[in-house]
């Protein structure tokens, strides 16, 4: 990012303004996705609310941002890097604003739950809301410090993640297959292990987006991808075809 | 029938690609190791750059950085001038056209100028037209009719001013009279046209309707362009060259250029972050 | 409470200051509006008290042997017929062969001597020239033409004449031409044409009004220019096209006439006076007229 001041003020501080946005809605963003976490391994209900309430306030400012990035494109014609930049950041704001939402539906399902005795533990999932939190962290700094490598670091990182899924999914057929009245506990797990990561796409999305804007090169290289998911069949032990 | 009318069509869609994906073509024009002097004053420091052919080159820059100079090198303006002189090479077509032996009338029939305030000559529209014709070329009545209309059709006048082309030429409006130079440097058919800010004394309509002249002519002839508007170098050029104190800091594609220019000074200027 | 009383006080002085200066200034400006106006008027007056004299005294003796007759001894019904004839032809030369020599110094200044040490001496030299009493152009004229051919002559005459016209001419030429703005000039190099031809087919052209002006403001001076003359063409009392010999001219004559103690002499010198004025006057007018048809 240029360091030199732009000639006119009024445009280098909306350009702030902008920056500000990202960072506030980042920052509430993240604190969603762990209040989650904590709502769902603490079988804290208030909490969970909490995080539905605060979700509000981050549509908020996605719609803020939108009005903003359109209104600078019209009136100050931006070029290069400031151009990259304000287009990246409809796209990180609208990125935030899913995770937000993924995030509130994972809260609300975790509501759900506290109605259900567990059999099993929920670890591997808490592990992979560690990592999701983790690259999440890693990729808001990203935009915050318009810092390139750390973008590159978080779309390299998506794979674990996808593989914890991977994982996770199985396991939960596999008790559902075992026991009838888990299926309803394990297919919100299901959605909350599937909202977590897409949330870890999401991020992967914003480190790319966040690369093309510092650097002007995009990450076009097939982005190491492993939710396997989508091909996964799992079968109840004797039931070959 | 007429044939061109359909050839535009046709030229339409392949240019409206040619845009995007910026293919340059070979140069008509190679600068190399250009420099220029006003008096002792070194203005243009080593420059190297291709006008590729047939496409639009914009340039662009702070004040005094030199680029509306090396426009009038590349026809000899400065001659008109003692105290001002050039070094290095601009070829054409093998020959340096700095080089003193070159043929300055032989020049300034292959590249024209149009400049940033309309000329206009005291005389009729027609006289306009045909005064750089007949400076090179022996044409009879009809042949010249013909040349004439040839010209205001491309310079997109003709149906404005058919109905009166012997009326004075300082009759008509800025944008009019911008395109009558338009159409008088054509009419000699150069092989590439100079435009040195040919609309900063225009209103922004008529800016409009040159840049789509220049969209047009740039099927048959290549043009350079400086200017000082960025957006309109970004409208209009296919390569676009930033100088700087005398210097050419950048050249690329106009795409690539206004969205990630490779130079730190070229993305303050086009940031507008200084200049 | 108090804080508003302050306001308007002050507000009221700057008022107040404002209208008395107001006042001033409208006073002033009527003043000088006056001032102008009187001067105005002054001029105006002696320019009619001149032209009314002329009238008054020149056209009751405007008849026709005036512009039949040739100049003859008083008191048999003489006219002009030569003087006029005389002073056309002189006139009409003078300017002839000072206007093309005037118009090329005057493109070399403006064109070609781009600020050179020779370009500013010949300039000042034209400045001085211009405002060169006549007499001593006559003199030199004298010396140059006269002496060495053996006789005064309407060549010398219209010799002198045309060295009056040169520096008139290269003045508003050179003024003209330099109007011209560059970039005309650059437009025309810039498809094709040698200098010479941007100079004539362009600048001439653009600048054509002024150039035309001068040569007429040049025509009107010489016309009525007496002391060159003097030396030079002498006068003639005879009808003589030949300008070879001494010639006569409308100035001369009336010089000759007006001190003289014949009254019909002192009358015709009045109609001659009257016949330069209307002269100048139709010049003046045809070229207005003519460049208005042209714009």
């Amino acid at each position: 990012m240029p360091e030199a001041r732009h000639i006119v003020t009024s445009y280098a501080q909306e350009l702030q303004r902008l920056r500000d946005l990202m960072t506030q809605m980042g920052g509430m963003v993240e604190s969603q996705v762990m209040m989650s976490a904590e709502a769902l391994a603490e079988n804290d209900s208030a909490v969970a609310t909490r995080v539905v309430e605060q979700d509000k306030a981050v549509d908020g400012l996605e719609r803020e941002a939108e009005q903003l990035v359109i209104r600078m494109l019209a009136l100050r014609q931006p070029m290069a890097a400031d151009l990259r930049e304000i287009v990246a950041a409809m796209k990180i704001t609208a990125a935030l604003e899913r995770i937000g939402d993924y995030a509130k539906n994972v809260a609300k399902r975790s509501i759900v739950l506290r109605q259900f005795a567990l059999p099993f533990s929920l670890t591997g999932l808490m592990a992979m809301s560690r990592l999701v939190q983790e690259n999440l962290r890693l990729v808001i700094d990203a935009v915050a410090e318009n810092d390139a490598e750390k973008a590159v670091q978080v779309w390299n990182s998506d794979q674990a993640i996808d593989d914890l899924y991977n994982s996770i999914f199985r396991e939960l057929i596999t008790y559902m297959m075992e026991d009838g009245r888990s299926i309803t506990p394990c297919t919100h797990l299901l959605f909350i292990a599937k909202n977590l990561e897409r949330i870890g796409d999401h991020a992967t999305n914003i480190a790319e987006t966040v690369h093309y804007a510092v650097t002007g090169v995009a990450l076009t290289d097939e982005r190491p991808k492993g939710d396997g998911s989508s091909y996964a069949v799992v079968r109840a032990p004797g039931d070959e075809p | 029938m007429d044939m061109s009318q359909g050839l535009s069509t046709v030229g339409t869609d392949t240019r409206m690609q040619a845009r995007s994906e910026a293919v340059l073509s070979a140069p008509r024009i190679a600068i190399e190791g250009l420099s220029f002097f006003y008096g002792a004053n070194k203005a243009l420091k080593d420059i190297k750059l291709d006008l590729p052919d047939r496409q639009v080159t914009g340039m662009i820059g702070p004040s005094g950085c030199g680029k509306s100079t090396l426009l009038r090198v590349i026809n000899r303006m400065y001659d008109l001038y003692p105290g001002q002189r050039a070094e290095g090479r601009v070829m054409m077509d093998g020959m340096n056209l700095v080089a003193p032996e070159m043929d300055l009338n032989a020049l300034r029939s292959r590249v024209g100028m149009v400049f940033q305030k309309p000329t206009p000559f005291p005389m009729s529209i027609y006289d306009n037209v045909a005064f750089g014709v007949k400076l090179h070329e022996r044409l009879s009545r009809p042949e010249m009719d013909e040349r004439v209309e040839w010209s205001l059709t491309r310079a997109a006048l003709w149906t404005e001013v058919k109905d009166r082309l012997n009326s004075s030429a300082t009759g008509l409006s800025g944008g009019q009279q911008q395109r009558l130079c338009i159409a008088r440097t054509i009419a000699v058919r150069p092989e590439v046209i100079l435009l040195d800010e040919p609309t900063s004394a225009l209103d922004p309509i008529s800016t409009l309707r040159i840049e789509e002249l220049i969209d047009e002519l740039k099927r048959d002839f290549t043009i350079a362009i400086v200017t000082h508007n960025m957006q309109q170098a970004a409208r209009c050029a296919d390569q676009v060259a930033f100088f700087y104190l005398g210097e050419l800091v950048e050249v690329g594609q106009a795409a690539q250029m206004f969205t990630a220019p490779q130079q730190k000074r070229t993305q303050e200027y086009i940031t507008g972050r200084f200049g | 409470m108090s804080a508003t009383m302050v306001q308007p006080d002050t507000a009221g002085r700057k008022d107040a200051v404002a209208r008395a200066l107001g006042r001033r200034r409208y006073a002033v400006d009527r003043l000088v509006k006056a001032l102008c106006w009187l001067a105005t008027a002054i001029g105006l007056f002696f320019l009619a008290s001149i032209l009314l004299t002329l009238v008054l005294r020149g056209l009751g003796g405007l008849n026709l042997s005036v512009l039949t007759e040739v100049t003859k001894p008083p008191g048999s019904n003489g006219g002009l017929l030569n003087a006029i004839v005389g002073s056309l032809i002189q006139t009409g030369l003078g300017t002839l062969i000072g206007t093309p020599i005037g118009l090329m110094v005057g493109t070399y200044l403006s064109e070609y001597s781009a600020g050179s040490k020779l370009g500013n001496v010949v300039r000042f030299v034209s400045d001085v020239l211009l405002s060169a009493p006549s007499i001593l152009i006559g003199l030199f004229v004298y010396q140059v033409a006269v002496g060495p051919f053996g006789g005064y002559s309407g060549w010398a005459g219209c010799l002198a004449l045309a060295v009056i016209v040169i520096p008139i001419v290269v003045r508003t030429t050179e003024d003209m031409l330099r109007l011209v703005p560059v970039s005309l000039r650059e437009a025309a190099v810039a498809l094709g044409a040698p200098k010479w031809k941007a100079i004539v087919f362009v600048c001439y052209r653009a600048g054509l009004d002024g150039i035309l002006t001068g040569v007429l403001l040049a025509l009107a001076r010489v016309a009525g220019e007496t002391a060159p003359l003097l030396f030079t063409s002498l006068g003639n009392l005879n009808w003589s096209v030949n300008l070879g010999q001494p010639m006569s001219s409308l100035p001369v004559t009336i010089y000759q006439y007006a001190g003289a103690a014949f009254a019909d002499w002192v009358q015709l010198a009045w109609v001659g006076a009257l016949l330069i004025t209307l002269g100048v006057l139709a010049i003046n007018i045809l070229a207005r007229v003519a460049l208005q048809r042209r714009s």
